[in-house]
């Protein structure tokens, strides 16, 4: 496949490899404690599982796997709000295929599908819509999920839902802003993180310069990272370079898809639909303070939560859990108490476990066998 | 390959009799509950479509059992196999095949995994009212053609027709009986370290395919189902090395399940190499945009078998001259460590497990 395959060459990703080395050896942190870089996006998480980049790299690099999964954060009781709208017979409840299996406090949306919710799985929210014109004698809701890089589809559907006049259509609004998480991340007293790969997607909408404070406030370097497995050791090169060479700068190495403006079109559909909410809950971190969206006044007959009723519970996390300090790069999955025996893909306990694309989750999927007994197989034909 | 009991002549009378003739003789358009009452309009269906298109003297006796002399069996093997599968693909037709090929390639590929030379099928259909006997007479169809291609017989049956909404359209249930040779021994729990993995060509293409046909995702490519039967390949194989340890057709979950099944089995550890798997560009470019790994997508004409290594290289070469086994090749090896699990060295250099899949797999946002 052209424009992937050139993404994935194992020669180039052999010579990044020495190149790496080769900084590791210039920077002194590395000779007393492992460097911590968190990807903060979670398709990162699984490029760097997929394909095996963390055990290609030095032992003096280390990743730590940040809250970038917007399906592993949703909290238990925005998940039980969404299965009460379900249920309700005149409701289509339409999502993304993975936000299905995050479980409430009770049960999941595929579980309430199996009691007879209708609930459908949809690829985008224009589809939404669609069903929403095919079936005007029903409600259909999207439960909107994802940082900006979601948010602008979720806008413009709004927006050409409210053209076409169709009134039987809204979201649940559960979309989260990248920058005060990563602040939240920053600001947390026990933090082991030295440097961050921005995440890419959400930087095509925003651009490079939001993330301008953690270079300069907090002093680490961050590289916009793409998402192909040679971009990310490309950026972690990129990220070393800078501690090699002392400077603490926002670098991007995704290029190709990111502009340093990033898309005033997309920004001004999310500016028109959305605005801050003063708190919102997140799984394993607690509330954040200005991390969520919501739709504007003029907007409230889209918005699900204006429209019905709803339990609007908040439940608390599992106190045997602890995403939070994973996230902020405390301690590893596995030391985590219930990592793998209450807490598995199956049956996930905390947020990190629910997706592919939460640290736990990969880590139980992927990384779990330690790097001495794989070798990889020699095969000849 | 047709068993002694059953000769071929009578078989190829039907074509001429059936090709259209016994839709003009059925009185009804639409499967209505009558032709599940035990009346008339049953009697109908099973003789007008089931006896005269699966044609042989075993079904045609029309008794409640298929009855086989057992020294006939005897001649060819010292042990029975016996299988059942249910089929409830949606759509019920799709690039490259239909539920009628799935209903017979699946279970003769269940058989034929125990190195068992399938011989006869039986086929239990549930209809939904309302379902075009046009449709229910092309699946019948393509079950003879897809039996007789393989030497097959479809010998007892059963129709049941359910209310509108209590099925979807047309399920089909197949058992199947085969024979194995007395030589023949294959078991998941088989596989040993030093042993290789090899598969019968290109993974996934069934399941992109279905998803394909869905018409959800508004994509189009030219990707087939690789429906087809694996009995003589297996035979082929067989032939080469009576020893062959582990045997499994990788249907839903793919090969990565069927590996795990055997590593858990034998207590292995499987050690895969991306790079050697074969995998078609349209596969591999549709699993990029829907977020899909195609080591956990359903086949329905692949085989994983685990084999000694010194057998490994002359099995390869005489699965490639059988049309089924043209792109085989070793994907892997069996080592003692880790216990129980499938790992992968990449194609990009780095090395990843291998899990059984959680549920479905479910494509990612973003």
């Amino acid at each position: 496949m052209k424009f992937i395959d050139e993404f994935r060459d194992p020669l180039k990703a052999q010579s990044l490899i020495r190149e790496i080395r080769d900084l590791v050896g210039q920077i002194e942190l590395c000779k007393r404690r492992p460097i911590g870089i968190m990807e903060v996006c979670g398709g990162h998480t699984h490029t760097i599982f997929r394909y095996g980049v963390n055990k290609m790299l030095p032992d003096e690099v280390e990743f730590i796997h940040g809250p970038g999964c917007p399906v592993c954060v949703l909290p238990r009781g925005r998940v039980d709000d969404c299965v009460a709208l379900a249920q309700r017979p005149d409701v289509i409840m339409t999502t993304f295929g993975d936000a299905m299996r995050v479980t409430g406090s009770k049960k999941s949306l595929l579980q309430a599908k199996a009691e007879g919710a209708d609930v459908r799985m949809v690829y985008s929210p224009l589809d939404a819509l669609k069903l929403a014109k095919a079936h005007p004698d029903r409600e259909v809701v999207f439960l909107a999920l994802g940082f900006e890089t979601t948010m602008p589809s979720t806008a413009f559907t709004v927006l050409q839902a409210q053209r076409e006049g169709i009134s039987n259509f809204s979201l649940f609004c559960n979309h989260i802003t990248i920058i005060p998480t990563i602040k939240a991340v920053l600001d947390s007293p026990d933090l082991q993180v030295d440097a961050f790969l921005g995440p890419g997607h959400v930087s095509m909408v925003i651009g490079t310069e939001p993330y301008r404070f953690i270079a300069e406030r907090y002093r680490k370097p961050i590289v916009i990272a793409g998402f192909e497995p040679l971009d990310i050791l490309q950026s972690v090169w990129m990220v070393l370079k800078q501690m090699a060479d002392g400077r603490c700068e926002v670098e991007n190495q995704y290029r190709r898809v990111v502009p340093d403006v990033g898309n005033a079109q997309a920004l001004e559909a999310i500016q028109t639909v959305f605005e801050l909410r003063e708190f919102f809950e997140w799984r394993g971190l607690g509330s954040i303070d200005y991390s969520g969206v919501r739709m504007k006044a003029p907007f409230a007959g889209y918005d699900a939560e204006r429209k019905f009723e709803m339990p609007n519970i908040k439940i608390a996390d599992p106190t045997s859990c602890q995403c939070g300090e994973v996230l902020k790069g405390v301690i590893k999955p596995p030391q985590c108490k219930v990592f793998g025996t209450s807490c598995t893909p199956e049956n996930p306990l905390g947020a990190l476990m629910v997706s592919t694309e939460g640290a736990c989750a990969a880590y139980y999927n992927y990384g779990w066998i330690d790097r001495e007994s794989i070798k990889p197989a020699k095969v000849s034909a | 390959m047709t068993p002694p009991m059953l000769d071929r002549q009578s078989a190829d009378i039907s074509t001429a009799q059936t090709a259209n003739g016994w839709l003009a003789r059925m009185r009804e358009k639409r499967i209505t509950l009558a032709h599940g009452s035990g009346g008339k309009a049953m009697r109908e269906l099973v003789e007008q479509l089931f006896v005269t298109e699966f044609n042989n003297p075993l079904l045609a006796a029309l008794e409640d059992q298929a009855v086989v002399p057992l020294d006939e069996l005897q001649q060819q093997g010292t042990r029975l196999a016996f299988t059942t599968d249910s089929y409830v693909v949606n759509p019920l037709f799709f690039p490259g095949g239909s539920i009628g090929e799935l209903a017979v390639h699946g279970t003769i590929n269940d058989l034929a995994m125990s190195g068992a030379r399938p011989l006869f099928l039986s086929c239990g259909m549930i209809l939904e009212e309302g379902l075009s006997i046009d449709t229910l007479g092309e699946v019948v169809s393509r079950m003879k053609h897809a039996a007789r291609e393989a030497g097959v017989v479809i010998v007892t049956g059963d129709t049941k027709v359910v209310e509108r909404g209590a099925a979807d359209k047309l399920f089909v249930n197949t058992a199947g009986i085969g024979v194995i040779r007395h030589d023949v021994a294959i078991s998941a729990t088989r596989a040993r370290p030093g042993d290789v993995v090899i598969t019968n060509g290109y993974i996934g293409d069934h399941g992109i395919a279905i998803l394909l046909a869905r018409n959800e995702l508004a994509l189009e490519s030219s990707v087939e189902s690789d429906t087809q039967p694996l009995h003589e390949l297996v035979q082929e194989m067989v032939r080469v090395c009576p020893d062959i340890h582990c045997l499994r057709d990788a249907t839903r979950g793919g090969i990565a399940t069927v590996l795990n099944e055997f590593a858990a089995s034998s207590n292995v550890g499987i050690h895969l190499s991306e790079a050697a798997i074969p995998v078609h560009e349209t596969v591999r470019g549709a699993c990029e945009i829907l977020g899909l790994d195609p080591l956990y997508l359903a086949n329905e004409g692949k085989l994983v078998a685990i084999v000694p290594r010194e057998q490994a290289d002359p099995i390869v070469e005489a699965m490639r001259t059988h049309p089924a086994g043209r792109d085989s090749a070793i994907i892997g090896e069996v080592k003692e460590t880790p216990n129980g699990a499938v790992v992968m060295a990449t194609a990009f250099g780095g090395t990843r497990v291998v899990d059984t899949l959680i549920g479905d797999q479910l494509p990612r946002i973003c």
